[in-house]
Parts: C-alpha cells; structure tokens; sequence
C-alpha cells in the first residue's frame, strides 16, 4: 500500500501554518452542534443515576498539534462533545487516539508548544481565552482530574493528608486544619478505613486500589463538576477496578458531578456510561447512547472493536482489525480508516467523513456507508469475513 | 497478515519420538520461590521473605494450552520464570520430559531451553534497539551453536510464518507497530523450534484490535506446530478463548484447576466465582443487570501472608476452620482441583447471595 502525500483537510486559508486560525470552521467537517440545554436521551442505566438538563462543559471543534522535527503531530482533529450535569460519558479509542490529550486540552495541562483551536466552554466560560489565573482557578476545583497511575500522580514525599489539604487550600482561604477535616472526610468518603489515621501515611504504604481511592478523594475534595478519569482503572486487578469504578458512580452521584471516563476497556464503558464517544486518529467517529453504539454500531471501527472481543462460547478465530492505526504525521487521505476497513470505498479513500447524524438524531458517525452497517443484521460479521478468507 | 502454515520449512525432527518413561510433558510439583528482602546496614541481613510462588503444583501436557489468570503480584510470572530456571526455584521440581531441571546447570541447562522458550510482556522492552530484526532472531540459532549458511533464509521464514515478510529483516524494531514487535518477539522463540512457549501476558501490552491477530497467530502455531503453552494473562476473555486448562492463582498459591469449561461455567472456589463476577464484558445489558461480588478490601502482603487459607482475609464464606487450616486440593471429577474448605456448589445463586450480602454490609 502506498501512502500518497497529503494535504491535511483542514488547511484553510488564514490559518496559521499548524492548522486553521481559530473560530474558523473547517469546511470539510460538520460540525456537531446541539442546541444548549438540548433534550438528551437517557438511556436506561438506572444505576448511573438520571443525567440532568444542563450543559456543563462542551468541546468544539477542538484540535490540538504538536511541532516535531518530523512535521506537525496532529493529534486531535476536531473533537466536538457536550457533557451534561451528573452524565458519564466514555471516550474509547486505542492509544494515540487522542482521547487523552483531548481531555488534556480541557484541562489546560498540555505544554506551551501545543497549538489548540476550537472552543472548550465551561458553564458559558471560554476555558481557552481565559486568563491563567482564571484557568488556575477552574482546574483541580470546577474541573478535575484522575490520573491512570496513583502512584506517579502523587508526590512521594508528602503525605496523603498534606497533599489532599493542598488541594483545598490552594483555592480556598481556611486554616489548615479546617483543610485536614476535609480530607479525612473526603477519605472516609471514598471508603478507607480509619482515615484519620491515614492522612499521615505517604502514598508508597498504600496499596495501589487505596491510592487510586485516595486520587479519588482529591479530585472530588473541591466539590468540581467535571471529574476526568483518564485509565482510572487501568493499573488495578480486575477485583479493584469494579470497586473503584462503583466507588466512582458513589461519588458522582454525591457531588452532583460529571464524569469523562477515559479508557480503551469497553467492557468498562459498556457498564458505566450514559453516552460513548468512540476516537480514531484524532477523530470522533462515533457518538451516542451507550446501547446504541454497542447494539447498533454505525461506524465500521466500532464494529471492529467490538467484534474482536472473544465471547463466551465464541470458538475458532478472532476477528481482528487488519492493519495498524495510521500514523499521525502523515495521515491517509480521506477517512483514516479506510486503509483497515472491510466496507472502503473510493470515495473513503478520497474525502474524509465528518461526523453527522445516522438513523437515529443523536447517534452521530463518521462513515461514508453507515447505512451498510445499518442493513446488516451482525455489524462486526464484516470482519469476520474477512478473517476467515485469509485463513 | 496471511503466514503460509501450509508451505512450512522443513523441521528438522532434532529429537526423536519420547519414549513414554514420563506421564506429562512438563511436570511442576511443589514449586517454591521465595525472593529474600534485606535489611538497610551495612550487612544488608535478610529481614524477611516474600512467598511469590508457594508449592505450586502442575502440568503441561503437548499440544495443550494451560491458562494462568490470577492478580498482579499472585506469581503467575514468577512461576513461568522459575519453569524455565529464569529464577531459580527455592525448592520443589520442575522436570521436563521426565529429566529435572532444577539441579541443571550451564550446558545441559542451554540445551534443554531450546525445547522450553519465553515471550515477554512488554515488545518495546523484549527487544533489542540497537539490532535489525534479522540479528534478533539470529541470535538464537548463533547461541545454540546452530548458525549455518541458509541461516538468513530461516530467519526469513520465521518472518513469514508470524505474519512478517522476510523484507522486514533489515529493519530495526522502532520501525514496527506494538503487533508487529509482539510478532518479532513469537519469531524469535519459534526459532529453535521448542516444544512449550511460556507467554507472559503477551497481549496485554497490545491494542484491542490488535490483540485478536495475534491470539489467531498463536493458535495457528500451535496447530501446525503441535507447540505447548503456558499462557499467563490476566484479560479473563482471551484465557476462556485460548486455553484448555486454566490455573487460578492467588498471592502464590493455585487455587483451582480444570478445563475451561470447569472454570468459566462450574468455579469452585469463592475466589475464582467473585473474578468471573468482576470481570467486565462489553456488553451494556448484561453489565446493567450482573451481579457483582465485591471483594472487600486488598491482596494481602506475600510477606506476610495468612494463615491457613490465603483468601480467607477476603472471602464471604471463611470460618475458623479456614484459619487454622490450609485446604489442599481437592479433585471434585476429571482434574477439577479446588483448595477450598467450602467449595460452591451453585456459582449463580453465590454470586447473587454474596452480591446482596456485601450490599447490605455496605449499606
């Protein structure tokens, strides 16, 4: 296969020379945009709680570069979300996706040699255009984070107590002791054991399912309504990781917050979150209800994903995706998928597709034959054929 | 990815057929490894042990896979190295087509691990950057002394036979994707054509959909190369997929023993029921209405381990006995092995007691 030199689509002209100047809508995309306070379809996943009617953080059109040596890193290509009061929304995609550095994005915690454009809105707020000290004070209290690996996210040589205070008073004036009744709270909360007495304890004598316990703690300890959980359970045993993300739910419902779940596990996102954004090179390629996404996947990489899941009772071959993902520098013309995709087409190999409504309003992907995916009674049996011809 | 299986180099049958003087291909009984931890001074005094593997007791017959599935830290690893001498076992014996390994050294040891080779965990870490493909795998042949001329040509149906072509010999390992590297990493311990490959967690490292590729090449390889493995993971749904046996460790001790259908569909073990009922399926129904048994607190330290039963700190149905008491394994029919006072008898209906118990508990 011969990769053809490109030109990256959304090069318009007055853009700069990493992509186009801000507030400036690409052409070749569409762009999703759902009326503030929209009407969201709530699946039912009674134990995730009701999602409420307001908007709290929408991302649009957000692209984020990196300058190399070797050429621009386009690492995320125009990712547009919203995320409503007390909602999990999951994003999916295999590593170099985007689906961190997209959510790094939001958190202002990318380095300065990052280009970003599109908008980030917290609560009306342009989290992009803000002042730093405006951002400072947005980050770790409105918005917070948990980071895959405790025990690198924390600082060895001071104590859990001392860490979680910090949280608190680096944005609120109170004495420190009024902060320390706080974390214990916060740890008591989270659910570890006498934790009066482990708020003098130092990261590296907690066991790794209590650290990423006590991260909880500190991502909830300014009362934020965004959490994001980048991997939270990533680093955990299978029996830790469902009494975190239990924990997780406990907490959002506590606070009245909501949560962007980050992982690459879909057996993670099909148990707890309202809504799934699948990513692929740096493109959202499939939004929707949780159900609908894995009951009526409309873009092929989704089906692909899900396919190549053994089952239970599931014998003989797997059903692999062919190929690798693209790299980011030099991406394919077209959708970036193509090269791997049973259904490509012509036209996949030449424009790419944005993300646009399907058979359902709210069910968003980006595929030029949704509609063959639509028709088909099993959307990962694409796959499966393929898998088997080349045996 | 297309590996011509049919059109194989021919194997050099280097062994003739055994002789049946021993019962299973790969024996281990009462596997011990004990690491020692040592003290700050100056004399660095041993102040403890940690028990990584606890008389571990199995058996690896050919052409069988034997999945080994258990937490991080329970010694899975651990006993795949300490098989193949990588750390040398405290006590126990580990024999190998009925000759014990243990008390091998030097020569006799390098020989017998062309039969007995290693994939590693991590493709990024396993291989060398600074050597092109063809070196890597190379390597083995010129370590065993069996370099010859057509060695390059070997090396390039290797490449071809995990789904490589042989053009990519030249290239270093930067230069392929994490699939790819896993694939260099299966070439490179295919190459002296052994009998058991010990698969760390050779996916784990791996994108979902690049996962599934490999498991397809390592069931490939196995049928036309009749090849044993000792697949240690700890993704429950590609254990289920590629083992026939299955061994569920815990903190250095299995637990239960059976084939996979004795495992997945009959557990017996209060651990092996509350994993099956933690692991995630991606499946958003079946998620909504699973019942899960939550483990209450964390592994315990392999320091200092329990007494009698090493799960009873976690588990829902531990009494006194299990306290004082180690269980030993017990066959409940046809090598279904359980070490468990209190075997469960209905998996479903525990789970759904438990699920609630530790609800209530909670609440």
């Amino acid at each position: 296969m011969t990769i053809p030199p490109i030109t990256p689509p959304n090069e318009t002209p007055g853009g700069s020379l990493y992509g186009p100047a801000r507030n400036e809508a690409p052409e070749l995309y569409e762009v999703y945009e759902p009326s503030i306070g929209a009407e969201v379809e709530t699946p039912t996943a009674e134990h995730l709680g009701a999602v409420g009617a307001t908007e709290v953080l929408k991302v649009e059109n957000l692209t984020v570069g990196f300058p190399t040596d070797d050429g621009l890193v386009r690492a995320v290509r125009g990712v547009s979300y919203t995320l409503h009061e007390r909602e999990v929304l999951g994003i999916v995609g295999e590593s170099g996706s985007g689906k961190s550095v997209s959510s790094m994005a939001v958190m202002g915690l990318l380095p300065k040699s990052a280009r970003i454009t599109g908008s980030i809105t917290f609560r009306g707020q342009d989290v992009l255009s803000m002042s730093k000290a405006h951002q400072r004070s947005l980050r770790g209290r409105k918005i917070a984070m948990i980071f895959q690996d405790p025990m690198t996210a924390m600082n060895p040589v001071y104590s859990i107590g001392a860490q979680l205070a910090e949280a608190v008073l680096s944005h609120e004036m109170m004495p420190k002791k009024a902060a320390l009744a706080r974390a214990e709270e916060m740890l008591a909360l989270v659910g570890i054991p006498q934790p009066k007495e482990r708020l003098n304890s130092y990261p590296h004598e907690f066991s790794g399912g209590m650290r990423q316990r006590a991260m909880i703690a500190m991502a909830v300890i300014n009362n934020p309504d965004v959490i994001i959980a980048d991997e939270p359970t990533t680093a955990l045993d299978v029996t830790v990781q469902a009494q975190i993300l239990e924990k997780l739910i406990e907490v959002k419902d506590a606070f009245n917050a909501a949560i962007i779940l980050i992982t690459h596990d879909l057996g993670v996102v099909a148990g707890m979150t309202h809504r799934t954004l699948v990513m692929y090179a740096g493109r959202p390629v499939e939004l929707g209800a949780t159900d609908t996404v894995f009951y009526h996947p409309r873009m092929p990489y989704t089906a692909g994903l899900l396919g190549s899941i053994p089952k239970a009772g599931d014998v003989g071959r797997l059903r692999p995706i062919t190929g690798a993902p693209p790299s980011l520098i030099n991406l394919p013309t077209g959708c970036p998928f193509s090269p791997r995709c049973p259904l490509a087409t012509d036209v996949c190999r030449e424009t790419e597709p944005g993300l646009a409504p399907t058979d359902a309003e709210d069910h968003l992907a980006a595929c030029h034959h949704w509609d063959q995916l639509a028709a088909a009674p099993d959307a990962t049996a694409f796959f499966r054929a393929e898998s088997e011809a080349r045996r | 990815m297309s590996p011509d299986l049919d059109k194989q180099p021919d194997r050099q049958p280097i062994k003739a057929d055994p002789p049946p003087d021993y019962e299973h291909l790969l024996q281990v009984t009462d596997l011990v490894k004990e690491f020692p931890v040592k003290g700050g001074g100056v004399i660095r005094r041993v102040v403890g042990k940690v028990q990584a593997v606890s008389s571990v007791s199995l058996h690896l017959d050919a052409g069988e896979t034997l999945g080994v599935v258990g937490e991080s830290g329970c010694g899975k690893s651990t006993t795949g190295r300490a098989i193949l001498q990588l750390h040398k076992p405290t006590s126990g014996s580990v024999t190998f087509r009925g000759k014990e390994l243990t008390t091998m050294r030097g020569e006799d040891l390098r020989a017998v691990r062309r039969d007995m080779q290693i994939v590693f965990q991590d493709p990024y870490a396993s291989l060398n950057p600074k050597m092109p493909v063809n070196d890597i795998i190379a390597e083995a042949y010129k370590i065993h002394g069996l370099w010859s001329k057509d060695g390059l040509e070997r090396v390039g149906e290797l490449l071809r036979l995990v789904g490589l072509s042989p053009e990519h010999g030249n290239r270093y390992p930067h230069e392929f994707s994490g699939g790819q590297r896993q694939r260099i990493g299966i070439a490179r311990a295919l190459a002296l054509e052994p009998d058991v490959l010990i698969l760390d967690e050779p996916v784990s490292a791996l994108d979902v959909s690049v996962q599934a590729g490999v498991v397809n090449l390592l069931e490939d390889l196995q049928d036309t190369l009749g090849l044993a493995y000792f697949f240690v993971a700890h993704d429950l749904s590609i254990v289920r997929h590629i083992s026939d046996r299955i061994a569920v460790m815990y903190l250095g001790k299995i637990v239960e023993t059976g084939s996979r259908d004795d495992i997945y569909d009959r557990p017996m073990h209060p651990y092996t029921v509350a994993l099956l009922s933690a692991a995630p399926e991606a499946d958003p129904n079946s998620e909504r209405v699973r019942e899960r048994i939550m483990l209450t607190g964390d592994v315990p330290s392999p320091l200092n381990p329990p007494s009698g039963c090493r799960f009873r700190t976690r588990c829902w149905k531990a009494q006194e006995k299990c306290a004082s008491e180690e269980p030993l394994p017990v066959d409940h029919g046809d090598g279904h092995l359980v070490a468990c006072h209190f075997p469960v008898t209905d998996p479903a209906a525990e789970t759904a007691s438990a699920a609630l118990r530790v609800a209530g508990s909670a609440a």
